[in-house]
């Protein structure tokens, strides 16, 4: 805890820069997450299970 | 004016200061809203029970349209989309899409959808062009001024069987077949209305005086009805053969395909209840543990009345005071002294 207040926490700026790359890979985490949790309830339903028939 | 811009942009940086250096800076700003709920609380709670009374004047009246309809409430079905998380079955989309164009649309328009919609739902490219080049479109005017045919194009919007609303009802004995764009969002009982209304032709009960022309449906506002029954075994065939068109099995394709229309953004919704649940959670535990933090301070202070310490420091005040006193005469003696001494 001490180590990342001192390297990230401490000065505005590195807190900065420290928020706008947890939150990039946050949104991306979420993103994957739901996307693989939403084709499995799904499976079968979805135009990218289909396709294949049809292309 | 541009000093109340200069405040007001202060007192944020202040407080984002704060925020960051962990003090905190309450800003004084009037808040009406807190002294109302303040000073008459009473009110407060009249205007809830008023609201509450209000929702269940609405719900009553609601029910009570329910219980005296002029119809048959449609069953409900088990559709595989409605689910908290449930997409629509695309398969069956494209199954109802084919029942359509077949069975419905030579008296349903369907304007508001385009054949570029159907792209990536449950055609590819390529055989939606094919949908759409099947059909002409007048177009123009061109360089000539005149208005031409041609075949249609993918942003072309599905076409309607007839011109406008009266020349619908002309062909129709004075009744207009509605747009199927929105049926399933515009009807009370959606799919399940749909689905109950193809399938539930049956003759009239003993003493129906059904006028020619109409035909008789329990699940129909009045239960007479214009449309003939248009659904039943092995009116299309599909192209899957693995699937046997049964009445049912129309009926239902075309209620998926027709809810598809009305809600085309509906398995997005879906993903995005997954999306906003995980990301509130998170932002409203840490959320809650900020405020916490940072309430902890407060929290945890202890505010004690001794009474000895009291009457302690009343004492200790009432000596300071006549120490006081008695410093002034002191002064004023001396000045009194050295007037004296003046003189």
């Amino acid at each position: 805890m001490k180590v990342i207040y001192n390297t990230l926490f401490k000065r505005t700026s590195t807190y900065a820069v420290a928020i706008i790359a947890s939150a990039f890979f946050f949104e991306r985490a979420i993103d994957v997450t739901s996307n693989t949790i939403f084709d499995t309830v799904n499976k079968g339903k979805l135009w990218k299970d289909i396709k294949a028939k049809y292309e | 004016m541009a000093n109340k811009f200069r405040n007001l942009g202060g007192k944020l940086f202040q407080l984002a200061n704060g925020i960051f250096n962990g003090t905190s800076v309450r800003p004084r700003m009037s808040f009406p809203g807190r002294a109302f709920s303040g000073r008459h609380p009473k009110m407060l709670g009249a205007l809830g029970a008023l609201t509450g009374a209000a929702g269940l004047l609405i719900y009553a009246l609601e029910t009570s349209v329910d219980a005296s309809s002029d119809c048959v409430h449609p069953p409900h079905q088990h559709w595989n989309h409605t689910g908290l998380l449930s997409a629509l079955d695309k398969e069956s989309v494209r199954r109802g899409y084919f029942v359509y164009k077949e069975v419905c649309a030579s008296c349903h328009s369907l304007q508001y959808m385009a054949y570029r919609n159907l792209v990536g739902v449950c055609m590819t490219e390529s055989e939606a062009k094919a949908e759409a080049e099947a059909i002409t479109v007048r177009d123009g005017p061109n360089d000539e001024g005149e208005f031409y045919d041609r075949p249609g194009k993918l942003s072309d919007h599905f076409p309607s069987p007839y011109a406008n609303e009266e020349a619908a009802r002309s062909a129709n004995n004075g009744s207009y077949p509605p747009d199927l764009s929105y049926i399933v969002s515009a009807r009370k009982g959606g799919e399940d209305y749909v689905f109950a209304l193809l399938t539930g032709y049956c003759d009239p009960p003993a003493g129906f005086a059904l006028r020619d022309g109409l035909y008789f449906n329990p699940y129909f506002s009045g239960g007479a009805i214009a449309m003939a029954k248009a659904v039943d075994n092995e009116v299309i065939t599909f192209e899957d053969a693995n699937v046997a068109p049964s009445a049912a099995q129309i009926a239902k394709d075309v209620c998926v395909f027709l809810k598809w229309t009305s809600e085309p953004e509906s398995d997005e919704r879906r993903l995005l209840v997954i999306k906003v649940t995980l990301i509130s959670a998170f932002l409203i535990g840490i959320s809650y543990y900020i405020k916490r933090f940072k309430w902890s301070s407060l929290k945890s202070r202890k505010i004690f009345f001794i009474p000895e310490m009291e009457a302690q420091a009343k004492r200790e005040a009432e000596k300071a005071a006549e120490a006081l006193t008695k410093a002034k005469e002191q002064e004023c003696n001396k000045c009194e002294n050295k007037n004296e001494k003046k003189e």
